[in-house]
């Protein structure tokens, strides 16, 4: 019954969105006052499809094994947090919970938007739902979360031991919010295309959405590369694998455009570029969605491998895509620029902002997919990873990271002031971290030296904003940009040191041996046999120290065998200034056992930048929201056109 | 002071479609020539290698790469007791071995116990069984699992590399590959 | 006592995929005494890709081919043999794919001129947002 409730509710949503978007070509092309109708229709919908995920989490709550989807992802023996977090450990949930965050901000915008015109709104509600469309026949077509088995089996096939943990309650969920969140940049950037009102109010509009996209899009991926990084074994935080680059393009994109967005707020200029990079952002989650689903390219992280269902999301992909681009080439040509900008001022600052970061982007996408073109064109297969991403972003990357110091201390229009003057000091402490580095860690290679330098300059321009002014009375928009910024310094210094200072040792120990890693001495005490709910393990047990004092580490190899698995599961402890990574595998001929140990200085402010980066998007969004709020209690213009 | 306006050139708004295009042409092909999880050895048509082995049983001599030149061609199979396709391949081995077809065999990180067992159960086709216990000569050969089979001809160059186990659908193609490399 | 309980719990899980009965080759999860050796082969590793797992290099990866493969890089490097010959002998038997890093060949020309080719575009799309001369 559940389940059926889920599939019905699902097919009513898909024909609200038919409606919603029938609705729109209706009021745009006649003069049919469709608001109200449009803005209920649209929080039906997402409601709908809430209940339509809310069946399909009840569903495996219960362990029904009924359902299809259930049985061969799930066990009834798994842990209740994992059960129901395994909704979205498989295709078809993950896709509901897709189009489901589709339809509830589709709602969102129809609730709350308020300072968007009111034809752009429509139209711009229109396209979400025309969007929606084709992601829930997708789903019925294609993917039923819903299908039934029958008889029912006794009980599932399990979950992939590797998802058995709290990144895949957090991960998935943040990331999906983050990119779908930019459909409504998508959406709202064609209605204004399509209604011709591109301009400052459009950019003041879609601010606090893409902001809420980025943010947790930035969450999103710093969660998953922690997770990647104590769930993998190897202390790697990024491999520059296809379906990661189809997370980190929407940022670059995402980033780029909230940028852009701030200069068509306040200037009314780079219409045709904010435009762009809104299709592009929610393009390039949608392409990462093909990417994950099609199992054309080889990935750790890929999903399902059917091609019938790659085929759809292509067809989908290309529509949407190309329609977005149909209309930008086609209207493109009535979006007016204004007068060019003046060489030293915030608007050339982020022009040249946007065009790194959409370099950056270029040879992201250029790079994952680029194997492909070669095999298409030639069939030849080669391989492109870390290695070209690492040589070629790394450096562009730092060029960016020292204009982020310089960028926000321009004025708009034109910087007056000498500006060079008040980098003097971080200059200054960037060629003393250079000197440190030099002196102190001769051996290191140049790109992760002039990331220290060049976090160390970040670190001390990106505050700059706020100095000489009493920070209290700083507008909170202000202090998000410092504290984003700043979390970008904090992110490169952590990348820098992980990448220069790392000490690893491999070696097989017998019990009693002790081995040293960087300042530590580790000795392996013992290795014993220890259980869990649905697995079995070898437990090591390590005591380290350096100087006074140890901490006690148990690394395990579990066993699991529903279905039959093996993982490390390393132990780590984490100190003031790095953390000591350990991992025990399988013993050897002789006796000994297999141990992989790392002291990582530093490394945790990788994550801790992008926690701050996220914090001060989170601060700027609270800024404006709360600006927005006080707008509203005086009276002003905008309140006498009414909506509903 | 007039405003500028700057309007985007023809080339220029269509570039993106354009560019789409090229990038779905591409997804397509891909689609429709669904990418190989296999990495082929580069070496059919070049020279084995050359290697010796220890035996990998005390009842059988081992291979060298000189005793793979021996002016008729030969199978070389990539074999392991551990590998569980390779069981039902020895069957077909043995028939292509009865139709006269001289077999090697490379032993995988195998030990020889396990290997004379493994024979015992399912059949022996293998003239000679080499020992390669850190897959150093698969590597060398350029195969990446097991089973796999090269046929050698009797200069000692590869011809034929045959990823996975030979079934006997693949029985024809494979006396064929060894008549041409006469 | 204590390590018949380990064989028990090593015995009652059954790994998945088959798995040799010996265990990894010497070098594969030992480092080279010369740290700088030891850096060199690291670094190597990382840009090999692992034939098994495919979407990880050999440094990060659990399989026991991969294992090997790192044995057969210690070994040689040990031996005093450069990085680039190795890479070179293995993209010899297993083509371009192997490599991480794209070599010099001409398919992977773009790739290295992509970026230059990006800055150069985006620098003329944006030239003229930006005024270069003053007053014009």
């Amino acid at each position: 019954m559940i389940a059926e409730a889920g599939l019905a509710a699902l097919w009513l949503a898909a024909g609200l969105a038919a409606f919603q978007f029938f609705l729109m070509i209706l009021a745009l092309r006649s003069d049919v006052e469709v608001t109200r109708a449009m803005r209920s229709i649209a929080v039906v919908q997402g409601t709908l499809t809430l209940v339509a995920f809310g069946m399909l989490l009840l569903v495996f709550a219960r362990s029904d094994m009924s359902v299809e989807l259930v049985f061969a992802n799930s066990n009834s023996a798994k842990p209740f947090i994992y059960k129901v977090a395994g909704t979205w450990g498989n295709h078809e949930g993950s896709m509901l919970m897709w189009v489901t965050i589709l339809a509830v901000a589709g709602a969102f915008v129809a609730l709350f938007s308020r300072r968007t015109g009111e034809r752009t709104l429509i139209a711009g509600l229109g396209s979400q739902a025309l969007l929606a469309l084709g992601f829930y026949a997708f789903l019925l077509i294609a993917s039923n979360p819903f299908a039934r088995l029958s008889p029912a089996p006794p009980d599932g096939q399990g979950l992939n031991p590797l998802l058995q943990d709290p990144g895949l309650a957090f991960h998935p969920p943040t990331l999906y919010l983050g990119y779908v969140g930019l459909s409504v940049a998508f959406s709202l950037a064609v209605g204004a295309l399509l209604t011709g009102e591109v301009d400052a109010r459009l950019a003041r509009a879609m601010r606090p959405w893409v902001l809420g996209a980025w943010i947790l899009l930035t969450l999103g991926i710093t969660a998953g590369s922690y997770w990647a990084y104590y769930e993998l074994g190897w202390g790697g935080y990024w491999f520059w694998d296809p379906v990661e680059n189809a997370s980190l393009m929407p940022w670059l994109a995402a980033t780029a455009l909230l940028h852009s967005i701030n200069v068509l707020a306040a200037r009314g200029a780079l219409k045709a570029w904010t435009m762009m990079l809104a299709v592009i952002a929610f393009s390039m989650s949608m392409v990462g969605t093909f990417l994950v689903r099609s199992g054309i390219l080889t990935s750790v992280h890929a999903f399902a491998i059917d091609p019938e269902r790659g085929t759809f999301l292509l067809a989908l992909l290309a529509i949407y895509v190309g329609a977005a681009f149909i209309l930008f080439a086609v209207r493109g040509a009535t979006l007016k620029e204004g007068a060019p900008f003046e060489l030293v001022s915030r608007e050339s600052g982020l022009v040249v902002n946007n065009l790194i970061l959409s370099v950056i982007l270029g040879i992201v996408f250029l790079g994952t997919l680029y194997p492909l073109f070669v095999e298409a064109v030639s069939g030849e297969k080669l391989s492109v990873g870390a290695p070209y991403f690492n040589a070629v972003a790394g450096p562009l990357a730092l060029v960016l990271a020292v204009l982020v110091g310089i960028g926000p201390l321009l004025s708009w229009r034109r910087e007056r002031r000498p500006v060079l003057k008040q980098l003097r000091i971080p200059a200054l402490i960037a060629a003393t971290a250079l000197a440190i580095t030099i002196i102190l860690a001769p051996g290191i290679g140049i790109l992760p030296r002039l990331g220290l330098v060049v976090a160390a300059f970040l670190a001390a321009a990106g505050i700059l904003p706020l100095v000489g002014r009493n920070p209290l009375r700083a507008p909170l928009a202000t202090w998000g940009m410092v504290v984003a910024h700043f979390g970008i310094a904090v992110a490169l210094a952590g990348m820098a040191a992980n990448a220069a200072f790392t000490s690893e040792r491999l070696a097989i120990a017998k019990t009693g041996e002790t081995l040293s890693v960087g300042p530590w001495l580790v000795q392996l005490q013992d290795v014993t046999p220890t259980a869990g709910k649905n697995w079995t393990a070898i437990e090591a047990q390590l005591r380290a120290s350096r100087g006074s004092g140890a901490v006690t580490l148990k690394p395990q190899t579990r066993y699991f065998s529903d279905p039959p698995t093996e993982t490390n599961e390393a132990a780590i402890r984490t100190f003031w200034n790095g953390q000591l990574y350990t991992v025990v595998g399988k013993s050897d001929s002789s006796g000994g056992w297999q141990l992989r140990l790392w002291w990582k200085p530093f490394v945790t402010l990788i994550w801790l930048g992008g926690a701050l980066i996220a914090l001060g998007g989170a601060l700027a969004m609270l800024g404006r929201l709360l600006r927005m709020r006080r707008r509203q209690g005086a009276s002003v213009d905008w309140r006498r056109k009414s909506y509903a | 002071m007039a405003e500028e306006k700057l309007r985007m050139s023809r080339s220029l708004r269509f570039a993106p479609l354009a560019l789409l295009l090229l990038i779905v042409l591409a997804l397509i092909w891909r689609l429709a020539t669904p990418t190989s999880t296999n990495v082929p050895s580069k070496l059919e048509g070049k020279a084995l290698p050359n290697f010796t082995l220890a035996e990998a049983v005390p009842s059988k001599p081992t291979v060298s790469a000189a005793d793979l030149a021996t002016g008729e061609p030969r199978i070389v199979n990539i074999f392991a007791s551990w590998c569980v396709p390779c069981v039902s391949e020895v069957k077909v081995l043995q028939e292509l071995k009865g139709r006269g077809v001289a077999i090697d065999g490379i032993a995988v990180r195998d030990k020889p116990q396990d290997i004379v067992e493994f024979l015992a159960r399912n059949g022996d086709p293998y003239e000679r069984i080499g020992s390669d216990p850190q897959s150093q000569v698969q590597i060398s050969l350029g195969s990446s699992g097991v089973p796999e089979s090269f046929i050698v001809d009797g200069k000692g160059v590869i011809r034929y590399q045959h990823i996975g186990p030979i079934e006997q659908s693949d029985v024809p193609m494979i006396l064929a590959k060894l008549e041409q490399a006469r | 006592m204590r390590r018949l309980l380990i064989l028990l719990a090593l015995v009652a899980a059954q790994p998945l995929l088959a798995d040799s009965n010996l265990p990894p080759a010497y070098w594969a999860n030992r480092q080279l005494p010369d740290p700088k050796e030891e850096a060199k082969a690291q670094a190597l590793m990382e840009e090999l890709r692992c034939l098994v797992c495919q979407g990880q290099s050999i440094a990060d990866s659990d399989a026991e081919l991969a294992g090997d493969m790192r044995d057969l890089v210690r070994r040689r490097i040990a031996a005093g043999e450069k990085p680039g010959d190795i890479r070179a002998w293995l993209v010899q038997r297993y083509g371009t794919w192997i490599s991480y890093k794209p070599t010099a060949e001409l398919a992977a020309w773009p790739l290295w001129l992509a970026p230059i080719a990006l800055l150069i575009i985006g620098a003329w799309l944006i030239r003229r947002r930006i005024k270069l001369k003053a007053g014009s």
